[in-house]
């Protein structure tokens, strides 16, 4: 009992020394030097700012920008408090905001009916994409917005459109942030 | 070592390193790694996380991103994802040995047996497995969390201090960081489940693409999958591990299947919505769902992480619709045994085993024997055992919980839904698997402290009986095979093998999952909210 005791104490110390420190801190090491943008989270940069990462979501408000999905993570995509809305499918609460959504979209928008992804809150709170679905939804919004030809728009999100993972891994996706920085470059709101 | 040994060594192991974690939980405000200056966990928290992570449950209620520090995250809890991981596979083995060993009081050395885990089957696969992780785009890195501008800054509404609704601009992210890559790893090849962030697998830092997706579910699986193959080799019978593997991945597939039904078919309720499956969006119930993951891929981790003990998730349960939100409840409350924790799943199905055969030996009228070995009345009683502690903690824990003002309290979902949060909060604990009907509010003084013994009986109370029959095992003579044993390998064994497993959970849980999910279903249905 005694020596099996002190050999406990022994195992935990160097076993905690070599999986909690030096196994974390080499793979930092290694990672930082072969993919160094991607261990830092993706940061994007414009006019000498970052502006966020290409694979957390961020809100859009305007009605010249595409929107991304309710978020449930603090007040709306705090990457400080990741999380989703935890709403039972039975739930007033969410069969409420569901149709509240659906019915401000549906005056927002000329298109009908409104996606699910579009109303619906991400697990992560931080979902970087909307469903092309949802994204062509947007798009005369959008185009109208920022008076552009509504092929334009459309080329647009056809561009940073994502397909399965190697064609059949996942769901075809758009993502929010590089397309509406995308719209700012090509075409900026007036 | 004999087997009472080798558990007090199992159990020394876990006691310390659990005290230790319990100590950089309490003082982490003192200690490097530590960018946010998160100030010291609360004792009923920490003791709590202390109990969930040495168990490999890694039932979470705080959110990692705005407590741990990174020396917690690194040496505290990823640390006991490897240790708990371990500590369960060689009881497994140690089990096996039982089974293949003749004569003898001897199973092994705890020591001996964890060091050649951790460092011959953990650590290789972990330092080649972040490395891909990152190169889809989990991050690494030990930054202070990152601060960005938004092209577009929006005003919102908050509720202040006395529900007083006040307007506030936003103009900012902060993004936050971590070493992640390292912890994931092993947070899913361990079977642990324990999230750096809140969000777990869901956030984007931590499941970045459909291929980080994949090979998740691949490391989660490889290990509880693999240990069948080591039973037959082990005990010179293939044909018996894999007819164990053949239950496992029947009860599997059945799971996936009617989880991905009832998730595609989307929500009645919602029927404002376009909830159609198309060429341009994944459709279905997707409140809780990522968009790169759809309802798919959301299932198929949601079924993989219930069955296997590991707990990790990248779409939340909470939000699914009633039955598809039954099928991980079931799968942790048939004991984690579909390929199970790391281990954990193997020793768990050991017990059906013995249960399955013990009911054949009824039926045909003979001593039951299994792979040479007489099952006697002491290996059954030890098996019923492990059953009736595992059954008795969650159904009495949840009892008091449904009655009481304390256990109510942590409901966040009304009607229904309520009694299957509070079921799965012990579910989870009991089995191992830490995964969470989210919204249930589980720190508190009464949550924190049931689940924490929940946790601790389930993990300890569940291997001591399973390694007294290990020692027993150990100590018989081999029968020789004759026309009257009855076989333990082909189908037919595994058709009795799933028949049991489905006859203790059926009995065991049925009332209570039609006062839950079942009653749920039907009242949305006929459109009832709550």
């Amino acid at each position: 009992m005694k020596k099996n005791l002190v050999t406990a104490v022994w195992f935990t110390l160097v076993t905690t020394v070599i999986f909690g420190l030096i196994y974390p801190l080499v793979i930092t090491g290694v990672s930082q030097l072969l993919f160094p943008g991607r261990a830092s989270g993706q940061l994007i940069e414009r006019n000498g700012k970052l502006v966020g990462s290409r694979i957390i979501g961020q809100n859009f408000t305007g009605l010249g920008y595409f929107h991304s999905r309710p978020s449930a993570a603090g007040a709306g995509y705090d990457s400080t408090s990741s999380g989703g809305s935890f709403l039972g499918p039975t739930n007033k609460t969410l069969i409420d905001r569901v149709n509240g959504d659906v019915q401000k979209l549906r005056t927002e928008n000329p298109s009908q009916p409104a996606p699910i992804d579009l109303v619906t809150s991400s697990g992560s709170g931080l979902d970087p994409d909307i469903s092309p679905a949802a994204a062509e939804f947007q798009a005369p919004r959008v185009a109208q917005e920022r008076h552009m030809n509504p092929g334009e728009v459309g080329r647009l999100v056809q561009k940073h459109t994502r397909g399965r993972q190697f064609g059949f891994l996942g769901e075809p996706r758009v993502n929010v942030l590089e397309l509406n920085l995308d719209l700012d470059t090509v075409h900026p709101l007036r | 070592m004999r087997w009472t040994e080798y558990a007090i060594a199992m159990l020394l192991s876990s006691g310390v390193s659990m005290t230790l974690l319990y100590l950089l939980e309490r003082t982490q405000k003192w200690l490097p790694f530590n960018p946010q200056k998160f100030g010291n966990v609360d004792p009923g928290l920490a003791f709590g996380t202390a109990a969930s992570f040495t168990t490999n449950t890694n039932w979470q209620v705080y959110s990692g991103e705005s407590t741990m520090s990174y020396l917690m995250q690194m040496a505290g809890l990823a640390y006991h994802n490897f240790v708990s991981a371990a500590a369960g596979i060689v009881l497994a083995i140690v089990v096996i040995r039982g089974i293949a060993r003749r004569e003898t009081e001897k199973l092994g050395n705890f020591w001996v047996d964890m060091t050649r885990c951790l460092l011959w089957v953990l650590l290789p696969f972990c330092l080649v497995g972040a490395l891909v992780l990152v190169s889809q785009g989990v991050v690494q890195n030990l930054k202070p969390y990152t601060t960005v501008d938004l092209i577009q800054p929006y005003t919102t509404q908050v509720t202040g201090a006395h529900g007083k609704i006040a307007t506030q601009t936003v103009t900012q992210q902060v993004i936050a960081q971590g070493p992640v890559a390292s912890q994931e790893v092993i947070k899913e090849f361990g079977t642990n489940g324990g999230g750096f962030f809140n969000a777990n697998s869901a956030h984007p830092f931590e499941n970045p693409t459909p291929f980080s997706n994949f090979f998740e579910l691949a490391l989660i699986l490889a290990i509880p999958s693999g240990l069948t193959y080591t039973l037959g080799r082990m005990t010179g019978s293939q044909r018996h591990g894999w007819a164990v593997w053949g239950a496992m991945a029947f009860l599997f597939l059945a799971a996936v299947c009617t989880t991905y039904w009832a998730e595609a078919k989307g929500n009645p309720l919602l029927a404002g919505a376009d909830q159609r499956v198309s060429a341009l969006q994944a459709g279905g119930n997707m409140e809780g769902k990522e968009v790169r993951f759809g309802i798919a891929n959301s299932v198929l981790y949601a079924t993989v992480t219930t069955d296997a003990s590991c707990g990790a998730v990248n779409s939340e349960h909470d939000s699914f619709t009633p039955l598809g939100g039954m099928v991980p409840l079931i799968n942790i409350m048939l004991g984690e045994i579909v390929f199970g924790g790391v281990g954990a799943g193997l020793y768990g199905m050991f017990v059906f085993i013995v249960l399955a055969v013990f009911i054949a030996g009824l039926m045909v009228g003979r001593t039951p024997e299994y792979l040479g070995k007489k099952i006697e009345s002491y290996e059954v009683k030890m098996a019923m055992l492990a059953v009736l502690i595992l059954t008795f903690t969650i159904l009495a824990f949840a009892a008091v919980s449904v009655v009481k003002p304390y256990g109510l309290a942590g409901i966040s979902n009304p009607g229904p839904h309520g009694l299957s949060q509070i079921l799965y909060a012990y579910v989870s604990s009991t089995g191992n698997n830490g995964s969470a009907f989210g919204g249930l509010n589980g720190n508190t003084m009464w949550y924190n402290a049931t689940t924490a013994a929940a946790q601790l009986f389930g993990r300890f109370l569940m291997q001591i009986p399973i390694l007294a029959i290990a020692g027993s095992l150990a100590r018989k003579k081999i029968v020789p095979e004759s026309a009257g044993t009855f076989p333990v390998a082909g189908a037919l064994f595994s058709g009795l093998l799933v028949s049991t497993v489905l006859i203790v959970g059926a009995l065991t849980f049925f009332p209570a999952l039609s006062l839950g999910p079942i009653l749920e279903h039907l009242l949305m249905q006929a459109g009832k909210v709550f």
